[in-house]
Protein backbone atom coordinates (compact mmCIF):
# COMPACT_ATOMS: atom_id res chain seq x y z
CA UNK A 1 0.00 0.00 0.00
CA UNK A 2 2.75 2.43 0.80
CA UNK A 3 5.70 3.58 -1.25
CA UNK A 4 7.87 5.14 1.39
CA UNK A 5 10.91 5.75 -0.74
CA UNK A 6 9.61 8.04 -3.43
CA UNK A 7 7.55 11.17 -3.39
CA UNK A 8 4.90 12.07 -5.90
CA UNK A 9 5.50 14.93 -8.33
CA UNK A 10 5.55 18.24 -6.54
CA UNK A 11 5.33 21.70 -8.00
CA UNK A 12 7.42 23.72 -5.58
CA UNK A 13 6.92 27.41 -4.81
CA UNK A 14 9.41 29.33 -2.71
CA UNK A 15 7.92 32.70 -1.75
CA UNK A 16 10.05 35.14 0.24
CA UNK A 17 7.28 37.18 1.85
CA UNK A 18 4.28 36.19 3.95
CA UNK A 19 2.00 38.11 1.55
CA UNK A 20 3.20 36.02 -1.40
CA UNK A 21 2.80 32.80 0.59
CA UNK A 22 -0.77 33.77 1.53
CA UNK A 23 -1.56 34.71 -2.08
CA UNK A 24 -0.20 31.36 -3.31
CA UNK A 25 -2.07 29.47 -0.61
CA UNK A 26 -5.29 31.26 -1.51
CA UNK A 27 -4.79 30.69 -5.24
CA UNK A 28 -4.15 26.96 -4.83
CA UNK A 29 -6.84 26.49 -2.18
CA UNK A 30 -7.40 22.86 -1.20
CA UNK A 31 -4.60 21.72 -3.51
CA UNK A 32 -1.97 23.89 -1.86
CA UNK A 33 0.23 22.66 0.98
CA UNK A 34 2.32 24.82 3.27
CA UNK A 35 5.76 23.36 3.88
CA UNK A 36 7.81 24.15 6.96
CA UNK A 37 10.35 21.55 8.12
CA UNK A 38 8.56 18.79 6.22
CA UNK A 39 8.92 16.25 9.03
CA UNK A 40 5.18 15.56 9.08
CA UNK A 41 4.54 16.47 5.45
CA UNK A 42 6.78 14.00 3.64
CA UNK A 43 5.33 11.05 5.54
CA UNK A 44 1.88 11.92 4.22
CA UNK A 45 3.09 12.44 0.68
CA UNK A 46 5.31 9.37 0.50
CA UNK A 47 2.49 7.21 1.80
CA UNK A 48 0.18 8.72 -0.83
CA UNK A 49 -2.29 9.23 2.00
CA UNK A 50 -2.57 12.96 1.22
CA UNK A 51 -1.86 14.82 -1.96
CA UNK A 52 -0.89 18.26 -3.11
CA UNK A 53 -0.28 19.78 -6.49
CA UNK A 54 1.41 22.90 -5.11
CA UNK A 55 3.93 22.85 -2.30
CA UNK A 56 4.40 26.32 -0.82
CA UNK A 57 7.75 26.28 0.95
CA UNK A 58 7.86 28.82 3.79
CA UNK A 59 11.57 28.36 4.50
CA UNK A 60 12.75 31.34 2.47
CA UNK A 61 10.62 33.79 4.48
CA UNK A 62 13.01 35.29 7.02
CA UNK A 63 10.23 37.23 8.77
CA UNK A 64 8.85 33.89 10.03
CA UNK A 65 12.05 32.90 11.81
CA UNK A 66 13.64 33.73 15.13
CA UNK A 67 12.83 34.50 18.74
CA UNK A 68 12.13 38.07 19.85
CA UNK A 69 11.67 39.61 23.28
CA UNK A 70 8.25 41.09 24.00
CA UNK A 71 7.37 43.14 27.06
CA UNK A 72 7.76 40.41 29.70
CA UNK A 73 7.23 37.63 27.22
CA UNK A 74 8.56 36.41 23.89
CA UNK A 75 7.47 35.97 20.31
CA UNK A 76 8.62 32.91 18.39
CA UNK A 77 8.42 32.89 14.60
CA UNK A 78 6.47 29.89 13.30
CA UNK A 79 9.41 28.72 11.19
CA UNK A 80 11.86 28.67 14.10
CA UNK A 81 13.35 25.21 14.52
CA UNK A 82 12.60 23.22 17.64
CA UNK A 83 16.34 22.92 18.35
CA UNK A 84 16.71 26.70 18.34
CA UNK A 85 13.83 27.03 20.80
CA UNK A 86 15.23 24.29 23.04
CA UNK A 87 18.60 26.09 23.23
CA UNK A 88 17.40 29.70 23.36
CA UNK A 89 18.53 31.29 26.62
CA UNK A 90 15.49 33.47 27.01
CA UNK A 91 13.07 30.57 26.44
CA UNK A 92 15.01 28.48 28.94
CA UNK A 93 15.12 31.28 31.53
CA UNK A 94 11.52 32.46 31.22
CA UNK A 95 9.53 29.53 29.87
CA UNK A 96 11.33 26.40 30.97
CA UNK A 97 8.07 24.50 30.41
CA UNK A 98 8.27 25.13 26.67
CA UNK A 99 12.00 24.36 26.50
CA UNK A 100 11.36 21.05 28.20
CA UNK A 101 8.37 20.16 26.04
CA UNK A 102 10.37 20.92 22.90
CA UNK A 103 13.24 18.75 24.12
CA UNK A 104 10.80 15.83 24.31
CA UNK A 105 9.79 16.04 20.65
CA UNK A 106 10.99 13.18 18.43
CA UNK A 107 14.75 12.92 17.84
CA UNK A 108 17.65 15.38 17.44
CA UNK A 109 17.39 15.03 13.66
CA UNK A 110 13.68 15.88 13.62
CA UNK A 111 14.04 18.78 16.06
CA UNK A 112 16.75 20.23 13.83
CA UNK A 113 14.41 20.40 10.84
CA UNK A 114 10.99 20.53 12.52
CA UNK A 115 9.53 23.94 13.26
CA UNK A 116 7.25 25.21 15.99
CA UNK A 117 4.50 26.00 13.46
CA UNK A 118 4.75 22.55 11.94
CA UNK A 119 4.73 20.94 15.36
CA UNK A 120 1.49 22.75 16.23
CA UNK A 121 -0.27 22.19 12.91
CA UNK A 122 0.88 18.56 12.33
CA UNK A 123 -1.94 16.10 11.86
CA UNK A 124 -2.90 13.26 14.16
CA UNK A 125 -1.00 9.98 14.21
CA UNK A 126 -4.07 7.71 14.19
CA UNK A 127 -2.70 4.96 12.00
CA UNK A 128 -5.93 4.14 10.22
CA UNK A 129 -6.09 7.71 9.04
CA UNK A 130 -2.37 7.91 8.27
CA UNK A 131 -2.65 4.78 6.17
CA UNK A 132 -5.06 6.64 3.98
CA UNK A 133 -8.26 4.86 5.04
CA UNK A 134 -11.39 6.79 4.33
CA UNK A 135 -12.48 7.41 7.92
CA UNK A 136 -14.54 10.35 9.23
CA UNK A 137 -11.47 12.57 9.47
CA UNK A 138 -10.59 11.76 5.88
CA UNK A 139 -14.11 12.58 4.70
CA UNK A 140 -15.56 9.08 4.96
CA UNK A 141 -18.36 7.80 7.15
CA UNK A 142 -16.81 5.48 9.71
CA UNK A 143 -14.15 5.41 12.41
CA UNK A 144 -11.85 2.40 12.23
CA UNK A 145 -10.32 2.97 15.65
CA UNK A 146 -13.53 3.01 17.64
CA UNK A 147 -14.83 -0.45 16.83
CA UNK A 148 -14.73 -3.67 18.87
CA UNK A 149 -11.67 -4.78 16.85
CA UNK A 150 -10.13 -1.33 16.49
CA UNK A 151 -6.63 -0.79 17.83
CA UNK A 152 -7.20 2.23 19.99
CA UNK A 153 -4.57 2.02 22.70
CA UNK A 154 -3.23 5.46 21.72
CA UNK A 155 -6.64 7.10 21.29
CA UNK A 156 -8.72 9.61 23.21
CA UNK A 157 -10.34 9.43 26.62
CA UNK A 158 -11.82 12.92 26.41
CA UNK A 159 -13.79 14.92 23.86
CA UNK A 160 -14.39 12.21 21.28
CA UNK A 161 -17.07 12.91 18.73
CA UNK A 162 -17.18 10.20 16.06
CA UNK A 163 -13.36 10.61 15.74
CA UNK A 164 -11.26 9.42 18.72
CA UNK A 165 -7.86 10.66 17.51
CA UNK A 166 -5.51 12.59 19.81
CA UNK A 167 -3.16 15.55 19.39
CA UNK A 168 0.39 14.36 18.66
CA UNK A 169 2.10 17.63 19.55
CA UNK A 170 4.31 17.96 22.62
CA UNK A 171 4.52 21.74 22.36
CA UNK A 172 0.76 22.31 22.14
CA UNK A 173 -0.07 21.49 25.80
CA UNK A 174 2.84 23.66 26.98
CA UNK A 175 1.64 26.62 24.92
CA UNK A 176 -1.95 26.20 26.10
CA UNK A 177 -0.73 26.15 29.70
CA UNK A 178 1.34 29.28 29.07
CA UNK A 179 -1.68 31.13 27.56
CA UNK A 180 0.12 31.68 24.27
CA UNK A 181 -1.44 33.63 21.40
CA UNK A 182 -1.29 32.42 17.82
CA UNK A 183 -0.67 35.05 15.17
CA UNK A 184 -2.36 34.07 11.90
CA UNK A 185 -2.17 35.91 8.58
CA UNK A 186 -4.65 35.20 5.80
CA UNK A 187 -6.16 36.85 2.75
CA UNK A 188 -8.16 39.17 5.03
CA UNK A 189 -5.20 40.23 7.16
CA UNK A 190 -4.06 39.25 10.62
CA UNK A 191 -6.02 37.60 13.41
CA UNK A 192 -4.87 36.53 16.83
CA UNK A 193 -6.26 33.44 18.52
CA UNK A 194 -5.61 32.08 22.01
CA UNK A 195 -3.71 28.78 21.85
CA UNK A 196 -6.61 27.13 23.60
CA UNK A 197 -9.01 28.16 20.81
CA UNK A 198 -6.51 27.43 18.03
CA UNK A 199 -6.89 23.68 18.51
CA UNK A 200 -10.31 22.26 17.73
CA UNK A 201 -11.88 18.91 18.43
CA UNK A 202 -13.97 16.77 16.09
CA UNK A 203 -17.17 18.26 17.49
CA UNK A 204 -16.10 21.58 15.92
CA UNK A 205 -14.34 20.33 12.77
CA UNK A 206 -13.72 16.66 12.16
CA UNK A 207 -11.41 17.34 9.20
CA UNK A 208 -8.97 19.76 10.82
CA UNK A 209 -7.22 19.91 14.20
CA UNK A 210 -6.84 23.71 14.15
CA UNK A 211 -8.89 26.79 13.31
CA UNK A 212 -6.60 27.58 10.37
CA UNK A 213 -8.56 28.17 7.18
CA UNK A 214 -7.26 27.44 3.71
CA UNK A 215 -4.98 30.30 2.72
CA UNK A 216 -3.97 31.13 6.27
CA UNK A 217 -0.41 30.98 7.60
CA UNK A 218 0.54 30.75 11.25
CA UNK A 219 3.25 33.41 11.45
CA UNK A 220 4.21 33.50 15.13
CA UNK A 221 3.43 32.38 18.64
CA UNK A 222 3.40 35.02 21.36
CA UNK A 223 3.87 34.00 24.96
CA UNK A 224 2.81 36.71 27.40
CA UNK A 225 4.87 37.50 30.49
CA UNK A 226 2.19 36.22 32.88
CA UNK A 227 3.79 32.83 33.52
CA UNK A 228 7.44 33.84 32.96
CA UNK A 229 9.77 32.18 35.51
CA UNK A 230 6.81 30.48 37.22
CA UNK A 231 7.05 27.00 38.68
CA UNK A 232 6.41 24.41 35.99
CA UNK A 233 6.21 20.68 35.42
CA UNK A 234 6.36 18.68 32.21
CA UNK A 235 6.24 14.94 31.89
CA UNK A 236 5.59 12.80 28.87
CA UNK A 237 5.01 9.07 28.97
CA UNK A 238 5.65 7.21 25.73
CA UNK A 239 6.48 3.63 24.80
CA UNK A 240 10.04 4.73 24.09
CA UNK A 241 11.58 7.40 26.27
CA UNK A 242 12.65 9.50 23.31
CA UNK A 243 11.54 9.64 19.66
CA UNK A 244 8.02 8.37 20.34
CA UNK A 245 4.71 10.23 20.61
CA UNK A 246 3.08 10.84 23.99
CA UNK A 247 0.62 8.32 25.36
CA UNK A 248 -0.17 10.96 27.98
CA UNK A 249 1.73 14.14 28.77
CA UNK A 250 1.15 16.84 31.34
CA UNK A 251 2.23 20.48 31.11
CA UNK A 252 1.60 22.65 34.15
CA UNK A 253 2.48 26.11 35.39
CA UNK A 254 1.90 27.29 38.93
CA UNK A 255 2.40 30.41 41.00
CA UNK A 256 3.29 30.00 44.64
CA UNK A 257 3.12 32.31 47.58
CA UNK A 258 4.57 31.08 50.87
CA UNK A 259 4.27 27.46 49.73
CA UNK A 260 0.63 27.82 48.67
CA UNK A 261 -0.50 27.62 45.06
CA UNK A 262 -2.08 30.94 44.10
CA UNK A 263 -2.68 30.27 40.39
CA UNK A 264 -2.28 27.26 38.09
CA UNK A 265 -2.89 26.03 34.57
CA UNK A 266 -2.79 22.42 33.41
CA UNK A 267 -2.96 20.98 29.91
CA UNK A 268 -2.49 17.36 28.87
CA UNK A 269 -1.40 15.82 25.59
CA UNK A 270 -2.35 12.43 24.16
CA UNK A 271 -5.77 12.26 25.81
CA UNK A 272 -7.98 14.29 23.46
CA UNK A 273 -7.94 15.77 19.99
CA UNK A 274 -6.91 19.07 21.60
CA UNK A 275 -4.58 19.77 24.51
CA UNK A 276 -6.91 18.95 27.39
CA UNK A 277 -7.28 21.73 29.97
CA UNK A 278 -8.06 20.52 33.49
CA UNK A 279 -10.09 23.36 35.07
CA UNK A 280 -11.35 21.22 37.96
CA UNK A 281 -7.78 20.34 38.89
CA UNK A 282 -6.79 23.99 38.70
CA UNK A 283 -9.63 24.99 41.01
CA UNK A 284 -8.80 22.19 43.42
CA UNK A 285 -5.15 23.15 43.86
CA UNK A 286 -5.48 26.92 44.16
CA UNK A 287 -5.07 27.97 47.79
CA UNK A 288 -3.49 24.62 48.74
CA UNK A 289 0.14 23.86 49.57
CA UNK A 290 2.19 22.26 46.79
CA UNK A 291 2.61 18.81 48.33
CA UNK A 292 1.69 15.19 47.76
CA UNK A 293 -1.59 15.46 49.63
CA UNK A 294 -2.81 18.18 47.29
CA UNK A 295 -1.41 16.17 44.38
CA UNK A 296 -3.28 13.04 45.38
CA UNK A 297 -6.57 14.92 45.62
CA UNK A 298 -5.98 16.72 42.32
CA UNK A 299 -4.93 13.51 40.57
CA UNK A 300 -8.10 11.78 41.68
CA UNK A 301 -10.27 14.26 39.80
CA UNK A 302 -7.99 14.62 36.74
CA UNK A 303 -9.77 11.77 34.97
CA UNK A 304 -13.30 12.95 35.71
CA UNK A 305 -15.41 12.56 32.61
CA UNK A 306 -13.01 10.17 30.89
CA UNK A 307 -14.60 7.72 28.46
CA UNK A 308 -12.33 4.80 27.67
CA UNK A 309 -12.14 2.63 24.57
CA UNK A 310 -11.22 -1.07 24.42
CA UNK A 311 -7.48 -0.68 24.80
CA UNK A 312 -6.79 2.67 26.43
CA UNK A 313 -8.02 2.25 30.02
CA UNK A 314 -4.43 2.64 31.18
CA UNK A 315 -4.62 6.34 30.33
CA UNK A 316 -6.92 6.93 33.32
CA UNK A 317 -4.42 6.04 36.08
CA UNK A 318 -1.68 7.54 33.92
CA UNK A 319 -3.24 10.99 33.79
CA UNK A 320 -4.13 10.77 37.49
CA UNK A 321 -0.56 9.96 38.46
CA UNK A 322 1.00 12.51 36.14
CA UNK A 323 -1.20 15.26 37.58
CA UNK A 324 -0.34 14.11 41.09
CA UNK A 325 3.36 14.34 40.30
CA UNK A 326 2.94 17.72 38.61
CA UNK A 327 1.26 19.13 41.69
CA UNK A 328 3.63 17.72 44.30
CA UNK A 329 6.66 18.78 42.17
CA UNK B 1 7.69 18.77 -11.53
CA UNK B 2 10.78 20.50 -12.74
CA UNK B 3 14.52 20.01 -12.58
CA UNK B 4 16.53 22.45 -10.50
CA UNK B 5 20.25 23.12 -10.42
CA UNK B 6 21.49 22.95 -6.85
CA UNK B 7 24.86 24.36 -5.81
CA UNK B 8 26.27 22.99 -2.56
CA UNK B 9 29.47 22.12 -0.79
CA UNK B 10 29.59 18.40 -0.06
CA UNK B 11 32.30 17.11 2.25
CA UNK B 12 34.27 20.28 1.53
CA UNK B 13 33.99 20.13 -2.27
CA UNK B 14 31.87 22.57 -4.20
CA UNK B 15 29.30 20.36 -5.89
CA UNK B 16 26.52 21.06 -8.35
CA UNK B 17 23.74 18.65 -9.11
CA UNK B 18 20.44 18.70 -10.93
CA UNK B 19 17.44 17.25 -9.17
CA UNK B 20 13.70 17.21 -9.41
CA UNK B 21 11.72 19.27 -6.89
CA UNK B 22 10.20 16.10 -5.43
CA UNK B 23 13.54 14.38 -4.87
CA UNK B 24 14.86 13.98 -1.34
CA UNK B 25 18.40 14.94 -0.44
CA UNK B 26 19.01 11.24 0.25
CA UNK B 27 17.98 10.33 -3.30
CA UNK B 28 20.09 13.12 -4.74
CA UNK B 29 23.14 12.01 -2.76
CA UNK B 30 22.75 8.35 -3.63
CA UNK B 31 21.38 8.42 -7.15
CA UNK B 32 22.76 11.63 -8.60
CA UNK B 33 26.10 11.88 -6.83
CA UNK B 34 26.95 8.23 -6.18
CA UNK B 35 27.36 8.89 -2.45
CA UNK B 36 25.73 5.67 -1.30
CA UNK B 37 27.11 5.71 2.25
CA UNK B 38 23.90 7.24 3.60
CA UNK B 39 21.30 4.49 3.78
CA UNK B 40 17.56 4.38 3.52
CA UNK B 41 16.15 2.33 6.38
CA UNK B 42 12.62 3.67 6.50
CA UNK B 43 12.18 6.84 4.49
CA UNK B 44 10.01 8.31 7.22
CA UNK B 45 12.35 9.86 9.78
CA UNK B 46 12.21 6.92 12.16
CA UNK B 47 15.55 5.16 11.80
CA UNK B 48 18.25 7.80 11.20
CA UNK B 49 20.22 5.60 8.73
CA UNK B 50 20.12 8.51 6.29
CA UNK B 51 21.59 11.05 8.75
CA UNK B 52 23.81 13.74 7.24
CA UNK B 53 24.60 17.28 8.34
CA UNK B 54 23.32 20.36 6.55
CA UNK B 55 25.12 23.50 7.72
CA UNK B 56 26.20 21.57 10.79
CA UNK B 57 22.70 20.39 11.72
CA UNK B 58 22.10 16.66 11.86
CA UNK B 59 19.07 15.82 9.70
CA UNK B 60 17.34 12.81 8.20
CA UNK B 61 18.16 13.30 4.52
CA UNK B 62 15.11 11.21 3.60
CA UNK B 63 12.98 14.07 5.01
CA UNK B 64 14.77 16.97 3.33
CA UNK B 65 14.29 18.01 -0.28
CA UNK B 66 17.41 18.04 -2.44
CA UNK B 67 16.62 21.62 -3.45
CA UNK B 68 16.70 22.69 0.21
CA UNK B 69 20.46 22.04 0.16
CA UNK B 70 20.99 25.03 -2.15
CA UNK B 71 23.86 27.12 -0.80
CA UNK B 72 24.41 24.76 2.14
CA UNK B 73 27.34 22.75 3.39
CA UNK B 74 26.46 19.08 3.44
CA UNK B 75 28.58 16.50 5.20
CA UNK B 76 28.09 12.78 4.72
CA UNK B 77 29.79 9.65 5.98
CA UNK B 78 32.04 9.70 2.89
CA UNK B 79 33.77 12.78 4.33
CA UNK B 80 34.47 11.33 7.75
CA UNK B 81 37.77 9.52 7.22
CA UNK B 82 40.84 11.55 6.35
CA UNK B 83 42.01 9.70 3.24
CA UNK B 84 42.91 6.22 4.48
CA UNK B 85 42.96 7.29 8.11
CA UNK B 86 39.74 6.45 9.88
CA UNK B 87 38.09 8.91 12.24
CA UNK B 88 38.40 7.67 15.87
CA UNK B 89 34.67 6.96 15.84
CA UNK B 90 35.04 4.69 12.83
CA UNK B 91 38.07 2.97 14.33
CA UNK B 92 36.34 2.42 17.67
CA UNK B 93 33.16 1.10 16.04
CA UNK B 94 35.29 -1.59 14.40
CA UNK B 95 37.30 -2.29 17.54
CA UNK B 96 34.17 -2.64 19.70
CA UNK B 97 32.25 -4.62 17.05
CA UNK B 98 29.57 -1.92 17.15
CA UNK B 99 28.14 -3.03 13.82
CA UNK B 100 26.83 -6.15 12.19
CA UNK B 101 24.92 -5.57 8.94
CA UNK B 102 26.15 -1.98 8.86
CA UNK B 103 23.03 -0.34 7.50
CA UNK B 104 22.58 1.87 10.55
CA UNK B 105 26.29 2.58 10.99
CA UNK B 106 26.77 5.64 8.76
CA UNK B 107 23.86 7.33 10.53
CA UNK B 108 25.15 6.47 14.00
CA UNK B 109 28.61 7.74 13.07
CA UNK B 110 27.24 11.04 11.78
CA UNK B 111 25.09 11.54 14.87
CA UNK B 112 27.99 10.64 17.17
CA UNK B 113 30.33 13.01 15.32
CA UNK B 114 27.92 15.92 15.75
CA UNK B 115 27.88 15.13 19.46
CA UNK B 116 31.66 14.86 19.86
CA UNK B 117 32.28 18.02 17.82
CA UNK B 118 30.15 19.90 20.35
CA UNK B 119 30.97 17.93 23.47
CA UNK B 120 34.11 15.76 23.49
CA UNK B 121 33.37 14.53 27.01
CA UNK B 122 29.77 13.35 26.97
CA UNK B 123 28.18 11.29 29.73
CA UNK B 124 26.52 8.00 28.86
CA UNK B 125 23.11 9.68 29.16
CA UNK B 126 24.20 12.44 26.79
CA UNK B 127 25.43 9.84 24.30
CA UNK B 128 22.18 7.92 24.47
CA UNK B 129 20.10 11.06 23.97
CA UNK B 130 22.27 12.20 21.05
CA UNK B 131 21.79 8.82 19.38
CA UNK B 132 18.08 8.58 20.15
CA UNK B 133 17.09 9.21 16.54
CA UNK B 134 19.10 6.26 15.25
CA UNK B 135 17.80 2.72 15.36
CA UNK B 136 19.84 -0.47 15.09
CA UNK B 137 18.14 -3.82 14.50
CA UNK B 138 21.23 -6.04 14.88
CA UNK B 139 23.92 -4.92 17.25
CA UNK B 140 21.98 -3.43 20.12
CA UNK B 141 22.98 -0.11 21.57
CA UNK B 142 25.43 -1.12 24.25
CA UNK B 143 28.41 -1.69 21.98
CA UNK B 144 27.62 1.44 20.06
CA UNK B 145 27.57 3.54 23.23
CA UNK B 146 30.84 1.97 24.37
CA UNK B 147 32.46 2.69 21.03
CA UNK B 148 31.40 6.33 21.20
CA UNK B 149 32.78 6.62 24.73
CA UNK B 150 36.10 5.14 23.62
CA UNK B 151 36.21 7.43 20.58
CA UNK B 152 35.52 10.44 22.78
CA UNK B 153 38.58 9.55 24.80
CA UNK B 154 40.66 9.41 21.59
CA UNK B 155 39.27 12.72 20.40
CA UNK B 156 40.14 14.37 23.72
CA UNK B 157 43.77 13.16 23.42
CA UNK B 158 44.21 14.89 20.09
C1 LIG C 1 9.83 9.65 13.63
C2 LIG C 1 9.04 10.83 14.07
C3 LIG C 1 8.82 11.04 15.43
C4 LIG C 1 8.11 12.15 15.86
N1 LIG C 1 7.91 12.32 17.20
C5 LIG C 1 7.25 13.43 17.64
C6 LIG C 1 7.06 13.65 19.04
O1 LIG C 1 7.51 12.88 19.87
N2 LIG C 1 6.39 14.76 19.43
C7 LIG C 1 5.90 15.65 18.54
O2 LIG C 1 5.32 16.66 18.97
N3 LIG C 1 6.05 15.47 17.21
C8 LIG C 1 6.72 14.38 16.75
N4 LIG C 1 6.89 14.19 15.40
C9 LIG C 1 6.21 15.05 14.44
C10 LIG C 1 7.11 16.05 13.76
O3 LIG C 1 6.83 15.99 12.41
C11 LIG C 1 6.83 17.39 14.31
O4 LIG C 1 7.24 17.37 15.63
C12 LIG C 1 7.55 18.52 13.60
O5 LIG C 1 7.70 19.61 14.50
C13 LIG C 1 6.77 19.02 12.43
O6 LIG C 1 7.28 20.27 12.05
P1 LIG C 1 7.64 20.58 10.53
O7 LIG C 1 8.06 22.00 10.50
O8 LIG C 1 8.61 19.60 10.02
O9 LIG C 1 6.21 20.37 9.86
P2 LIG C 1 5.75 20.24 8.36
O10 LIG C 1 5.73 18.82 7.96
O11 LIG C 1 6.48 21.19 7.49
O12 LIG C 1 4.26 20.77 8.55
C14 LIG C 1 3.29 20.03 9.28
C15 LIG C 1 1.89 20.56 8.94
O13 LIG C 1 1.75 21.88 9.41
C16 LIG C 1 1.44 22.78 8.35
N5 LIG C 1 2.20 24.00 8.63
C17 LIG C 1 3.53 24.05 8.91
N6 LIG C 1 3.89 25.32 9.19
C18 LIG C 1 2.77 26.08 9.08
C19 LIG C 1 2.51 27.47 9.25
N7 LIG C 1 3.48 28.32 9.61
N8 LIG C 1 1.25 27.92 9.05
C20 LIG C 1 0.26 27.05 8.71
N9 LIG C 1 0.45 25.73 8.54
C21 LIG C 1 1.69 25.24 8.72
C22 LIG C 1 1.84 22.08 7.09
O14 LIG C 1 1.06 22.51 5.99
C23 LIG C 1 1.60 20.63 7.45
O15 LIG C 1 0.25 20.32 7.25
C24 LIG C 1 7.61 13.08 14.92
C25 LIG C 1 7.84 12.89 13.56
C26 LIG C 1 8.55 11.78 13.13
C27 LIG C 1 8.79 11.61 11.66
S1 LIG D 1 -9.90 8.02 15.29
FE1 LIG D 1 -10.38 9.67 13.85
S2 LIG D 1 -8.63 9.65 12.50
FE2 LIG D 1 -8.64 7.62 13.50
S3 LIG D 1 -9.90 6.25 12.22
FE3 LIG D 1 -11.30 7.19 13.70
S4 LIG D 1 -12.11 8.99 12.57
FE4 LIG D 1 -10.23 8.38 11.53
S1 LIG E 1 15.76 6.47 6.11
FE1 LIG E 1 15.69 8.48 6.87
S2 LIG E 1 15.19 8.15 8.93
FE2 LIG E 1 15.08 6.14 8.13
S1 LIG F 1 24.17 -3.08 12.46
FE1 LIG F 1 22.42 -3.80 11.38
S2 LIG F 1 20.98 -2.26 11.88
FE2 LIG F 1 22.63 -1.70 13.12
Amino acid sequence: MSAHDVMPDIELYQPITVEDAVALAERHGENGWLLAGGQDTYGWLKDRAKHTSAMIDLNAIDALKGIRELAGGIEIGALTSLTEIQNNSSVVAKFGLLAEAVAHVASPQIRNMGTLGGNLVQDTRCWYYRRGLSCYRAGGNTCYANTPEGMNREHAIFGASRCVAVTPSDTAPALVALEAQMVIVGPDGERIVAAEDFFVGPNVDIRSMTTLETGEVLTAVRIPGKWATSEYYFEKVADRNVWDFALVSVAAVMKLNGGNITDARFACGGVACVPQRLPAVERAVIGKPRNDETGLAAGAIASNGAVTLNYNHFKVPLIENLVRRAVRG
Amino acid sequence: MSAVLVTTTINGDRTEFVCETDETLLDALRNRLGLTGSKEGCGTGDCGACSVTVDGRLVCSCLVLGVEAEGCEVNTIEGMADGDVLHPLQAKFIEHAALQCGICTPGFLMAAKVLLDKNPNPSEVEIRFALAGNLCRCTGYDKIVRAVKAAAKEVRKR
